[in-house]
């Protein structure tokens, strides 16, 4: 299973490096979202899969799968939220001000300030 | 801190006044203030004179950086006091000279003599200071304070351009130079000049011997103007003339001399020593004699006439060196001839150039021009400038009964005594050296008439001139009459110097060549007899007058109408090379593109961590798996096809929706995962975050409201699978090699008997491991005031 998801892991990280990659801050968003997902699938395969009951010490079972990388992705989760609504914001303000969303549109070069 | 430490730093002391003394007191030229200390610096270090004639020194030290060995040790002995004596003298002559060059009133007096005072305090610093890193500050000093005289009249083109040009070129032999300082410490474990020469076979035997050797040699060349680095010299002639007088013929100049001087007890009596100093004074005195004949300027060919000189002390030096080949015995005593030429010449050449320079600038100063075409027939009307040349001019030429005279005539015994050399190979190339420096002597003639006799003979025509053309005020004329009654002077006795200064200096340059308690024992005569050297004079003086003579024939040639050194070609093509370099290097990979920077950050990436992974050959399959079960594989599936439609998705809706599949394929993953809160959290935020997408992009303006098809970039394309693959191959190898044991137990057997919770990844977050908790609390905190204020602020006018 862990060989399967690692597989879909570099999948997700192919699509979103390849979206951030992309010209357009939309698509960069979302290559960002993406990317996210595959290191949070990544951290809870590293964590090994299925080896044991949910980590809830009302199961009584024998064994538990392994609770902490639980809480990093937990944290990760939000934490990764809050940038990419900040993010979405950012490029809305963007579209706004410089009226494009490509780009190779936003250089800054010499005729731009 | 003794008294001679603060004797060398006082002109720094007194620059910090100045400014001060030339505000508040504007009637009194600032000079004369200035002009106090090295007068009473000069009769200071006169007062050592009888402690270096009996070969005694003077050393004291103060801690500075102890713990690195940096002392500031001043060291006196008679090198150092030759060379004090000659900063201290003729800087006094030359801020004499100044207060009646420089106009009180519309030059900014404050700003030269700070200047002044820093480099005179750097000088004396060099010459003065037995510790390698304090020798190196104040040589840079020395570099930083020359280039602001240079550029003293700012507002000029060439100025700044002259001032830029020294300062690249003597900072680059500076650096060049500390490295070989580092080399020496290397080698010896002291910065201590003294404790290097005592333990000098440590140096010699080292394979860093050669590499020190020339990286020295850099900083001193580049100094001193030797060839090829002798083209900022001509340049720096846009100073004021005070300053070309004092920095660049008397002192600066010779600091690239005073340091080969110093370490040749360290690196004499080697071969490569030998040909380095020796080759490259012959050709930088050939090159600049020759150089100096095309000048149409007075101050450039004074200007090339001073980097032929050093040239000349150079060689000098470098053949002097060959006399610790031999070592302490009779056989070594005729090469020192060399060195005692060089020291002599040393002092003769900071006379009569001194008094050239002043001269000049006195003409400059009352016809307005420096031009030799535009010159002529001033003899009669400025009487004493012209005895003053005249003497300067002769002794320069080599003509008796004055000073130059007798040092060309130890020149021209030195090079034929380098013919008898036996050793170094100069059996089969001993003989360029006398027919080189014959030629550079008939060229040195030849440069002195032209200069002598187009400024002062022939018809005075006043057309010529802007300006009224009368005699120098007599106390611009004092300090040239000086210098020029001490040409004389030392031309008839030059045995004075020969006990107070010249057997110092020798027994500092070549420590190891005395036994016990002798001492050099020099004595200059004017007369040899009719030996070799005196034909040669003769030459000279027949050969020169000649080319004079004929100069009508040979004056259209192309060669002799091109003024610039051709090496200056080759400066400025480097220096304009490296900024279109440099400029065209940068805008090639800065490009402004986010893009471009993503596609280096993960390339590296890419191929760093790849290449490691080949390298350590870190792969590892198999080990302890999970078994694929029929719900899981559908859930990836459903996960790739919809990372796949972003991708691929033509329309930003479908980009959203699949974002969304993946999102919640993740969640139902943490389902399957056994991760009940994970689920949750990310159900619900994933469904936030849809709704967010959806909600900025109805805001969006109504242009491109379609969206663009991705164009099909293989680069992206590549890039994105060769990270793809990394981390699917970091995953699984990282998968198969456990090192350790997880924190599950701990936190199975501690979860409620110490936190008192069953739901262990809630107990971790808030008990065990609060304080992420708390941060990321901080960090939704921080990325709701700023989605706030980007929305509510609005700065710009436009957007109001």
């Amino acid at each position: 299973m862990e060989i399967l998801i690692s597989i879909v892991v570099g999948i997700l990280f192919t699509v979103g490096t390849y979206l951030i990659l992309s010209k357009n801050i939309t698509r960069i968003i979302i290559g960002t979202g993406i990317l996210s997902h595959g290191v949070h699938l990544l951290l809870l395969t590293m964590g090994g899969l299925k080896q044991g009951a949910a980590p809830l010490l009302g199961q009584e079972a024998a064994s538990y799968t392994d609770p902490l990388p639980q809480a990093l992705i937990l944290t990760a989760i939000v934490i990764s939220f809050g940038v990419t609504s900040f993010f979405l914001v950012l490029a809305y303000r963007t579209y706004n001000v410089h009226g494009t969303d490509d780009m190779e549109k936003m250089r800054g070069l010499e005729n731009d300030e | 801190m003794t008294v001679l430490h603060w004797a060398t730093i006082s002109p720094f002391l007194l620059a910090i006044l100045i400014p001060f003394l030339y505000k508040y007191a504007r009637p009194i030229h600032t000079g004369w203030f200035v002009l106090v200390l090295p007068l009473v610096l000069f009769i200071y270090f006169i007062s050592f004179l009888p402690i270096t004639s009996d070969g005694g020194v003077i050393e004291y030290s103060a801690p500075w950086v102890p713990s690195l060995g940096i002392n500031f040790t001043v060291y006196i002995d008679g090198l150092s006091l030759l060379f004090l004596l000659l900063i201290t003298g003729i800087g006094s002559l030359v801020v004499l000279y100044s207060i009646y060059y420089l106009s009180k009133k519309t030059e900014r007096l404050h700003n030269f003599y700070v200047y002044l005072l820093m480099f005179m305090g750097a000088m004396l610093g060099v010459v003065i200071s037995d510790n390698l890193i304090v020798l190196y500050t104040f040589w840079e000093l020395t570099s930083l304070a020359s280039s602001l005289l240079i550029s003293y009249w700012y507002h000029r083109k060439k100025s700044t351009y002259g001032a830029l040009k020294s300062m690249l070129i003597t900072v680059f032999g500076g650096f060049a130079m500390l490295g070989g300082f580092s080399l020496l410490y290397l080698m010896t474990g002291t910065f201590s000049i003294r404790e290097i020469i005592s333990q000098v076979e440590l140096v010699t035997s080292s394979s860093l011997f050669i590499p020190a050797m020339i990286l020295i040699l850099l900083g001193a060349f580049t100094k001193s103007a030797q060839f090829p680095f002798h083209i900022w010299l001509p340049d720096a002639m846009e100073a004021p003339t005070p300053v070309s007088a004092y920095l660049h013929s008397a002192t600066m100049v010779k600091a690239g001399i005073y340091l080969v001087a110093r370490l040749t007890p360290v690196f004499g009596g080697a071969a490569e020593w030998f040909w380095i100093l020796s080759g490259i004074g012959l050709l930088t005195l050939c090159w600049g004699s020759i150089s100096a004949v095309r000048q149409k300027d007075l101050k450039a060919i004074l200007a090339f006439s001073t980097i032929s000189q050093l040239g000349l002390i150079m060689c000098l030096l470098g053949l002097g060196s060959a006399s610790l080949y031999f070592g302490y015995g009779t056989e070594s005593t005729v090469y020192t001839t060399a060195t005692l030429a060089a020291v002599f010449h040393l002092i003769n050449h900071a006379t009569f150039k001194g008094s050239l320079f002043m001269t000049a600038g006195i003409i400059d100063h009352e016809t307005g021009t420096r031009d030799i075409r535009k010159l002529g027939g001033l003899m009669t009307i400025m009487p004493i400038t012209f005895t003053v040349s005249l003497i300067g001019t002769a002794s320069m030429a080599g003509l008796p009964p004055f000073n130059g005279f007798l040092s060309k005539e130890m020149f021209f015994t030195g090079v034929l005594n380098a013919t008898e050399l036996s050793i170094f190979n100069m059996q089969t190339w001993g003989m360029l050296f006398p027919v080189l420096a014959w030629i550079a002597s008939v060229f040195t003639f030849l440069y002195c008439l032209i200069m002598f006799f187009k400024t002062f003979t022939g018809k005075f025509k006043p057309e010529n001139y802007d300006v009224h053309v009368h005699e120098a005020p007599i106390g611009m004329l004092v300090s040239p009459i000086i210098l020029g009654s001490l040409v004389i002077i030392f031309g008839l006795f030059p045995n004075l110097l020969a006990y107070t200064l010249i057997e110092p200096a020798m027994a500092a340059i070549l420590p190891t060549l005395l036994g016990g308690d002798d001492v050099f024992k020099v004595h200059i005569y004017h007369w040899h007899g009719f030996n070799p050297e005196l034909f040669m004079t003769i030459g000279v003086i027949v050969f020169g007058t000649i080319l004079f003579l004929l100069m009508k024939k040979w004056a259209q040639t192309t060669i002799y109408l091109r003024e610039r050194d051709p090496l200056n070609r080759v400066y400025d093509g480097t220096l304009s090379g490296l900024a279109t370099g440099g400029n065209k290097l940068t805008s090639f990979y800065m490009t402004g593109s986010i893009r471009h920077y993503l596609i280096y950050i993960f390339s590296f990436l890419v191929l760093f961590i790849g290449f490691m992974f080949v390298r350590l050959n870190a792969f590892a399959f198999g080990g302890e798996t999970a078994p694929i079960t029929f719900f899981e594989t559908a859930i990836a599936i459903v996960m790739v096809i919809a990372a796949i439609v972003v991708a691929l998705a033509r329309t930003r809706l479908t980009a959203i929706i699949g974002l969304g599949a993946v999102g919640y394929s993740l969640a139902t993953f943490f389902v399957f995962f056994r991760a009940p809160d994970l689920a949750l959290t990310q159900m619900v935020i994933e469904t936030v975050s849809t709704v967010l997408f959806l909600l900025c992009f109805y805001h969006l303006p109504m242009f491109k409201q379609k969206f663009e098809n991705v164009k099909f970039k293989l680069g992206n394309l590549m890039v994105s699978l060769g990270v793809g693959i990394l981390v699917t191959m970091l995953a699984i190898s990282s998968h198969n090699s456990k090192l350790f044991d997880s924190l599950k137990d701990y936190f199975v057997a501690a979860s409620y008997d110490e936190a008192g919770g069953k739901n262990m990844v809630n107990v971790i977050l808030v008990d065990f491991r609060g304080f992420d908790t708390l941060f990321e609390i901080l960090v939704l905190g921080i990325a709701a005031i700023g989605i706030y204020s980007m929305i509510k602020l609005r700065l710009a006018k436009e957007e109001q």
